[in-house]
């Protein structure tokens, strides 16, 4: 009697826990909300009735997201063109060069090959304001300042992160599997790609989805090194809509937001499992 | 981590395949070094360099020494940074961690929704920075224009804007490290927890917390450094405003957290300060990279002790 009686407890009370948490989550939906919400709504009411469902009077229709893509004399299509084309092409090399190059520093493990690791490790913890104008220099002088050639300066600062985390997992397989390839008949090649490769396809996996977040979301290093006139991502578009704050159309900037927005959700939707792994496997580096 | 070192001694053989590798380092290092080369080593080494010069343009940089440190030191606007930033990461990471912990303990229940609930409170931490600041500053200005003020013209509801934006950020970040560590506590402790008789605060003090020590070091030290390194939120919220004037007619950015400040003497209207704004950079790296080996040290100690 006793027992049964703090076991329903128990039930009512994990139901109000989960109410009650379920509210928390409605709340904290909010913000994204009131994006959908505003980007229908015309411009004036979007300061003055922030948290209002559009009526009559401020519903705007599609309006806001015709008026957005030419917003700011640039095509929004085209920074969002720019951001997936950076994004891509700069995190399908990072995963490419950087499993190669940890494989050969796991594997070879000469003092040079240590070197280089700990030069990896210690570019973790270097903030980018430290190498930011410098670093814009030098992409300027080797022509890097375009969207075709800017993978090369993120390869270049990302590859700490990456080399650290492939090392990591290549030190956990066994060499024996590669041995027994070597035996075979492979070379160092073949066998990095059709043996090494697909056994790391894990990391890859946690690698690429940590870079896809850095180099969509960046701002800072495309602003200073790109030529921001002929070439935006979503980010400096965005910023670039703030900076003439007052004269903008709100209703309009919402509208650009949420298309932003709805890729990266999309995205997360799809890969939620190995976004949160990702995520936590790249935690640990801190 | 554990087959470190008996991978590395096993390799002291140096195998004929090892051998037919270095034929190819060329392929698998050529083009990570050289990139790393170009993206960060000479840069890095050029920063340093330049922090100690005078120059407008890095062609005719003047060697001066430490005249840049000085100078930079002895920012009024440098040193408000600073306290500005230590009070918000500091501020942020004890708010972030408060809540963090008590959503995943509260998701580690065995409460109906858990997953869904999971899945909403990380979804803001893949939008970026720059997008936040401006949703965030769409609300911030819907609320406060009723009174009317606005976050860009006080700046105590720049600093708690500024805080409500990073905590709904990283709360589900840091929520997921600390589910992974509370999964991980020993069932067979709490249950001995239970028949010994202990309250569910005793229990929760005295096995769970002591167990997830290591979640915790590393969910403090990454909100206090996101804390020291925050910059397109900062940008994007507020921008630094409002401004106060100094007697001498220099001006104060508010709000303008560390970074923010290097960023505005880099490209700000005074082009002589840029290598001030190396200096200050250069500052700004030490502390950080300071953080990292603090941290690391305690990790380490932690990873000693299970």
């Amino acid at each position: 009697m006793n027992t049964a009686g703090s076991l329903s407890a128990e039930r009512r009370r994990k139901t109000v826990m989960s109410i009650v948490l379920a509210l928390v989550c409605i709340v904290y939906m909010m913000p994204v909300l009131s994006v959908v919400v505003n980007s229908f709504k015309e411009n004036t009411y979007v300061k003055t009735d922030t948290f209002a469902l559009p009526d009559e009077d401020s519903f705007a229709g599609l309006d806001n997201f015709e008026k957005g893509m030419t917003f700011g004399n640039y095509p929004f299509w085209k920074s969002a063109g720019y951001s997936a084309l950076i994004t891509i092409s700069s995190t399908a090399l990072i995963l490419i060069c950087c499993s190669m190059g940890a494989w050969y520093i796991a594997r070879v493990d000469s003092k040079l090959c240590r070197i280089i690791y700990y030069l990896c490790v210690f570019s973790m913890v270097v903030p980018f304001q430290m190498v930011m104008y410098t670093l814009s220099k030098t992409a300027d002088t080797l022509k890097l300042n375009t969207p075709w050639t800017i993978p090369i300066v993120y390869l270049g600062f990302g590859a700490g992160l990456a080399i650290f985390m492939f090392v990591g997992f290549v030190k956990s397989i066994p060499i024996e599997i590669e041995e027994a390839a070597s035996i075979d008949g492979c070379g160092p090649v073949r066998t990095f790609f059709s043996v090494v490769l697909p056994m790391l396809k894990p990391t890859l996996i946690s690698v690429g989805i940590l870079e896809i977040m850095w180099v969509w979301n960046d701002y800072l290093l495309p602003y200073l090194v790109l030529d921001i006139n002929d070439y935006r991502t979503i980010p400096i578009h965005i910023q670039y809509l703030k900076g003439s704050y007052g004269t903008v159309d709100l209703g309009a900037t919402m509208a650009l937001i949420l298309l932003s927005i709805i890729p990266v959700i999309v995205f997360y939707l799809i890969c939620q499992k190995y976004i949160i792994k990702g995520v936590a496997a790249g935690a640990v580096k801190g | 981590m554990k087959n470190n070192k008996s991978n590395f001694s096993a390799l002291k053989k140096k195998p004929a395949k090892i051998r037919s590798m270095r034929k190819w380092s060329w392929l698998f290092m050529g083009p990570v070094v050289v990139c790393f080369a170009i993206g960060f080593i000479w840069p890095f080494i050029q920063g340093i360099y330049l922090s100690l010069c005078k120059f407008r343009l890095i062609k005719d940089a003047e060697f001066i020494g430490f005249g840049n440190y000085g100078r930079a030191l002895a920012d009024p606007s440098f040193n408000r940074a600073f306290w500005y930033t230590a009070l918000f990461a500091i501020a942020s990471l004890i708010i972030i961690n408060i809540l963090a912990f008590t959503v995943a303990y509260l998701l580690t229940q065995g409460i109906k929704g858990s997953n869904l609930f999971r899945t909403v409170f990380f979804m803001p931490n893949l939008i970026g920075g720059i997008v936040l600041g401006y949703i965030w500053s769409m609300i911030f200005d819907g609320i406060l224009s009723r009174y009317g003020t606005s976050i860009l013209e006080n700046s105590t509801f720049g600093f708690w804007g500024l805080i409500i934006l990073v905590c709904w950020q990283q709360i589900g970040y840091m929520m997921i490290i600390y589910i992974a560590g509370l999964q991980a506590v020993p069932e067979d402790m709490l249950e001995a927890a239970k028949i010994d008789g202990a309250s569910k605060w005793q229990t929760l003090f005295k096995v769970t917390i002591p167990n997830i020590m290591p979640s915790i070091t590393i969910c403090t030290f990454l909100s206090l450094t996101n804390g020291f390194k925050l910059f397109d939120q900062n940008l994007a919220l507020t921008g630094g405003l409002p401004i106060t004037i100094l007697s001498d007619g220099s001006q104060i950015k508010q709000t303008e957290m560390l970074a923010l400040n290097i960023f505005n003497t880099f490209y700000g209207q005074n082009t002589s300060a840029t290598g001030v704004a190396q200096a200050k950079a250069v500052l700004f790296f030490i502390l950080v990279a300071a953080l990292g080996l603090i941290q690391l040290r305690f990790t380490r100690r932690k990873e000693v002790q299970q």
